[in-house]
């Protein structure tokens, strides 16, 4: 059992920090944001699954994969598909010349659903979809390039290649994606309103409470062998093989669990967000959310998260209040942390926090604080 | 055949294969400066295409200053001249700063990069405005000329197609009958042994590293005759380079203009065929499939791995 | 603005009384003291509306791809407020902005929305641009029940409480103009091209529809370019194979300067070829450059050099505004009408209430618009008239063709 537990949160650093960023996401934010700022939240949190999924591809195993927004975009149309489909009923539509189908299909002359939209009429099913279809994909991505062992720069651009076909891909054949505009207007979920003050406290809260979760499943596999044989191949990929590992199979696996990662948080985005478009299947996308977990630390899963937030919270102040400086700002940041930085926030932590043994002291008070504040979020959202 | 005369689908041959040929010099100047910088020191420069607005927005200043000055008709030479030597020298500084902190770590300059061009974009919007500028060209590059009634040649293309051969002819001068490509070509092949011959490799790298940057330059003055200019514009172009040198085997200059010929012909035969979005569509998939069986590209340099 | 210039204005506001009464806006205007609208009485709902202000969001991008084409929005609705100001205000109350930036970014429009709904509690809002941060928004409108006030010309099939569309749907813009370049042109054949995405393949369906059924003629082609590809080679042959009588093009972007430079350099210029484009406005023109447009033809609803007081009042004091070169697109005067529109509405309510004032627009008669005379219908989008220009060397357009006023029809009946 300690075994375990050591294993999930990675010692007691790992549990200290866990536990941090877990009374962030779950007590302190909601206590101190208001409804409009946690939605954001939200929708960074939806990134930082990319992110922490980087941690283990890239940081961990040395692969650079520049379209794992194409994952995060099939976790999300998988989840905007079904969304659609019950925001069509054949009441809601009436007033189209084949009710009963989405919208835009009816703008584009379709008839009848195409057949790889049926499977979405069920949630089960859809949610298996969203774990599967991305894993699919980086399954036959990784299966054809790893066996033939392309690697670093060359495996970076394919990606990037392939992101760029399929978002035109989606772009061009509106009338079975929505085109350029994406699935919009999604309501229900199962009748129950997603849209409702609510419904977002709810998705903000399972939504944190799968990235904790992933972070756990991250965190065991870096702990198990596997991790250890994941960083060999990232240093010395051929000493690995030699001594009788078959590489091509770890990294195809790794791939397959980045996807899923990537995946699941589409679908929360779009659920919290309410649409999802092709703009996050593109090739910028996907860069950014590598700087993402580059400025958090791309060895680091929990400062991956923590850069995530950061990025994307400094994005949006910036952007209201001096739009213009945004981009140089943004740009000097990815080249400050891979220039000085390449630890990102979490190397930064560690070469001058540490000295202070800041996780022993905070540890303290982070066990009488979660108690304060349990009962105070009790409180407010008796 | 299918209601067209014998001599129109003649027509449409030639001027279908000129614009084959003409796609084919596009990319090939897109791609020559990556291959040069991406093929000789593996590194991922992301701002490849802003450094080629750098030359496109040269071309565009200087057409203004041609306008004012009424040399409107010569202008354009000395515009990609003046094009070469800015991204030249900007190429160079960032080599300087940048570039060669980050040799060891291939992977981080493409972020780094990713960031220089970020902050390039902003500069050409916060410098010439966020919207798109057109050179003022000379006449003898508008319009198209004519060899037989119905044949029209656009002038514009022919002389990207000059330029190309011209640059391709320079590169291929520089790397293989220059001294100072022997230095490079040295230091590609065994950086220690090239420097412990007494050459000063740290300048080779910031030479090349300039010299691709140049002739991106170069490019982008090129294309201010036959698409746009804008602070973005320059990210449209970086795929289709990176797919032009990665297909080619990054290490081989025959291999980048193989791969360019390949690409044009494909994607211009396949546009003509299907609507033009699902023919660039199929050309990507079809360099994408190719490569995940022949990963090293088309001509890969005989090295072990 | 400054606070010294805003006591200038009010005390110019009376003075104003009688020129905007020759203007023919409301009655009320100018002379409306916020005293005789007390605050509790015009906004029920929690607005930010004080004795004094009424807060209105402007929520463009600028920043991103998209800020090429939005700063003119941005640009005429900031001009429109500050004149509203000038005059005094909307119920005796200064409009003050919130401008947001929406990034070029879909989610980011709808998160933006969102504060500026939620947080500022703004009367109204003038912004979107592309139909992708439109469609992002519009559940965000509903839900919080805001005001929207749309510009561009778009593809229709849409129709909101919460929105009124300045711009023309895709029926206005395109069945006149085919109209009229079937009878000028005597065109029989037609070749469509686009950019790959939503607005282009709806108008390009109308048009097909309507030159098969309507007016006798054949579509000899359909072709779509993938947003952002510079490369028309193999496009332009095979245009120049089918040889139509007219193109008929929706190109956008990058794409849309490649086009026209690629065009002209294959020799398909406007002596030995008809086009009639629906996605070059002036602002366009600036990267295409005149050169390679000269005698091709747009169907817009507004060209900078028509001729009426109204527009030469605007075009005037745009360029005192943002200088001397600046240029008005279509969209940038559509803009321009949104923050008077809503003034309007508002005034005809005497509140400041959505629900209110979504009552009130329809049916409203605009004769100040610089495009001249506009009304606004039942389904929120403007009646208006169709304009043929005709481009110049100089990156102008002479206006060749007026239609009458048209019908807005979002949902077209046999065009589907």
């Amino acid at each position: 059992m300690k075994e375990l537990s050591d294993k999930l949160l990675g010692g007691r650093q790992g549990a200290v920090g866990l536990a941090i960023l877990a009374l962030l996401l779950f007590v302190v934010f909601p206590l101190c944001l208001d409804l409009f700022r946690l939605g954001l939240l939200g929708k960074y949190v939806t990134y930082a699954f990319v992110a922490v999924s980087l941690v283990l591809l890239w940081g961990n195993g040395g692969i650079l994969s520049l379209g794992q927004g194409m994952f995060f975009g099939l976790g999300g149309y998988c989840m905007a598909m079904f969304l659609k489909l019950e925001a069509s009923d054949p009441v809601s539509t009436k007033i189209q010349t084949t009710p009963g189908i989405p919208d835009f299909m009816d703008w584009n002359q379709l008839t009848e659903l195409p057949w790889f939209w049926l499977p979405f009429k069920s949630l089960p099913l859809t949610l298996v979809l969203v774990l599967v279809v991305p894993t699919l994909l980086a399954f036959i991505i990784g299966y054809a390039m790893f066996k033939r062992r392309v690697g670093g720069v060359y495996f970076a651009i394919i990606t990037q290649a392939i992101a760029l076909i399929l978002s035109i891909l989606i772009i061009g054949q509106q009338g079975y994606t929505g085109g350029v505009n994406g699935i919009t207007d999604l309501k229900t979920m199962l009748g129950w309103d997603i849209r409702t003050d609510s419904a977002k406290y709810i998705l903000y809260f399972v939504n944190a409470g799968l990235l904790i979760g992933c972070m756990l499943l991250a965190r065991y596999i870096l702990t198990s062998k596997f991790g250890m044989l994941l960083l060999a191949m990232r240093d010395k990929e051929e000493r690995v093989r030699f001594s009788g590992y078959d590489v091509s199979n770890f990294k195809i696996f790794i791939f397959c669990v980045a996807a899923m990662m990537s995946g699941i948080g589409g679908a929360m985005f779009t659920l919290q967000v309410g649409f999802m478009s092709p703009s996050f299947v593109g090739i910028v996308p996907s860069i950014e959310m590598v700087i993402f977990a580059a400025v958090g630390g791309r060895m680091s899963l929990i400062g991956a998260v923590y850069g995530t937030l950061l990025v994307n919270f400094g994005r949006t102040m910036f952007s209201e209040t001096f739009p213009e400086l945004w981009l140089f700002l943004m740009g000097g940041l990815f080249i400050a942390v891979v220039m000085f930085f390449p630890d990102g926030l979490a190397g930064i932590y560690d070469k001058y926090a540490r000295k202070f043994n800041i996780a022993g002291v905070t540890s303290k008070y982070v066990a009488k604080f979660s108690k304060k504040a349990a009962k105070m979020i009790g409180e407010k959202y008796e | 055949m299918f209601g067209y005369t014998m001599d129109e689908v003649g027509n449409i041959m030639v001027m279908q294969g000129f614009s084959g040929l003409s796609l084919f010099s596009v990319l090939l100047l897109m791609a020559l400066g990556l291959a040069i910088i991406f093929g000789q020191m593996g590194v991922i420069n992301m701002a490849h295409g802003e450094f080629m607005m750098v030359g496109a927005y040269t071309a565009v200043f200087m057409s203004k200053l041609a306008v004012k000055y009424e040399m409107v008709n010569s202008y354009f030479v000395f515009a990609i001249i003046a094009a070469f030597i800015l991204a030249f020298l900007i190429g160079y500084l960032v080599e300087y700063l940048l570039i060669r902190h980050l040799y060891k770590r291939p992977l981080d300059t493409l972020l780094a990069t990713w960031g220089l061009s970020l902050v390039m974009q902003q500069t050409f919007r916060s410098s010439f405005g966020a919207k798109e500028v057109s050179a003022e060209l000379p006449e003898w590059l508008l319009g198209s000329f004519k060899p037989t009634a119905d044949i029209d040649i656009p002038i514009n293309g022919v002389f990207v197609m000059v330029l190309a051969l011209v640059v391709t002819l320079g590169v291929y001068f520089f790397m293989f009958r220059s001294r100072g490509g022997l230095r490079v070509r040295a230091t590609v092949q065994n950086r220690v042994m090239a420097s412990a011959v007494g050459i000063n490799t740290q300048k080779v790298d910031r030479l090349t590293f300039a010299l691709g940057c140049g002739i991106a330059g170069v490019s982008g003055a090129a294309f201010t005759t036959i698409s746009s200019t804008g602070p973005t514009t320059g990210s449209l172009y970086i795929v289709d380079s990176f797919m032009v040198v990665v297909f080619g085997g990054a290490a081989s200059l025959m291999g980048t203009i193989a791969s360019a010929f390949g690409i044009a012909q494909a994607q211009s035969i396949l546009q003509f065929f299907m609507t033009s979005s699902m023919g660039k569509v199929a050309t990507l998939m079809t360099i994408v499939i190719i490569l995940m069986m022949r990963p090293e590209g088309l001509f890969a340099s005989k090295v072990r791995r | 603005m400054s606070s010294s210039d805003r006591r200038q204005f009010i005390k110019k506001a009376s003075v104003l009384v009688g020129v905007s009464l020759a203007l023919g806006l409301s009655m009320a205007t100018g002379s409306a003291s916020a005293a005789d609208f007390p605050t509790a009485a015009v906004s029920t709902t929690g607005l930010a509306v004080t004795d004094k202000t009424v807060t209105v969001g402007i929520l463009h991008s600028a920043t991103g791809t998209m800020a090429i084409s939005e700063t003119g929005s941005i640009q005429a609705e900031k001009l429109a407020i500050a004149q509203i100001n000038e005059m005094g205000g909307v119920l005796g109350r200064k409009i003050e902005v919130v401008q947001e930036d929406g990034a070029s970014d879909w989610p980011t429009f709808a998160e933006k929305s969102k504060k500026l709904l939620e947080s500022d509690k703004v009367a109204a809002v003038f912004g979107c641009w592309t139909s992708a941060s439109r469609k992002a928004a519009l559940p965000v409108f509903e839900k919080d029940n805001g005001l929207l006030f749309y510009p561009t010309f778009y593809e229709g099939l849409e129709q909101s409480k919460n929105v009124f569309y300045t711009g023309q749907e895709a029926t206005q813009q395109i069945l006149a103009g085919l109209d009229w370049i079937t009878k000028e042109k005597k065109a029989k054949t037609f070749y469509l091209i686009g950019s790959d995405y939503i607005w282009p393949r709806t108008s390009m369906k109308i048009a097909r529809k309507h030159i098969e059924q309507h007016l006798g003629g054949k579509v000899v082609g359909e072709e779509y370019v993938a947003l952002g590809d510079t490369q028309f080679g193999s496009v332009i042959n095979k245009i120049k194979l089918k040889k139509p009588d007219v193109i008929y093009a929706a190109v956008v972007g990058g794409s849309n300067v490649a086009w026209f430079k690629q065009l002209n350099a294959a020799g398909l210029n406007s002596k030995k070829q008809t086009m009639l484009t629906i996605s070059v406005t002036e602002d366009e023109v600036l990267g295409i450059g005149g050169e390679n447009l000269e005698g091709f033809y747009s169907a817009m609803k507004y060209f900078q050099t028509l001729k009426n007081p109204n527009n030469d009042k605007f075009v005037a004091e745009f360029k005192k505004a943002y200088g001397e070169n600046a240029v008005i697109g279509d969209v940038t005067q559509a803009a321009y009408l949104g923050p008077w529109l809503w003034k309007a509405a508002v005034e005809r309510a005497g509140s400041f209430d959505v629900d209110k004032v979504v009552v009130a627009l329809p049916g409203y008669e605009m004769t100040t618009a610089p495009e001249g005379y506009v009304k606004v219908d039942a389904n929120h989008h403007l009646l208006s008239k169709l304009r043929i220009g005709k481009w110049r060397k100089d990156g102008q357009a002479d206006v060749v063709y007026e239609s009458g006023l048209i019908n807005p029809d979002p949902f077209p009946k046999g065009y589907q």
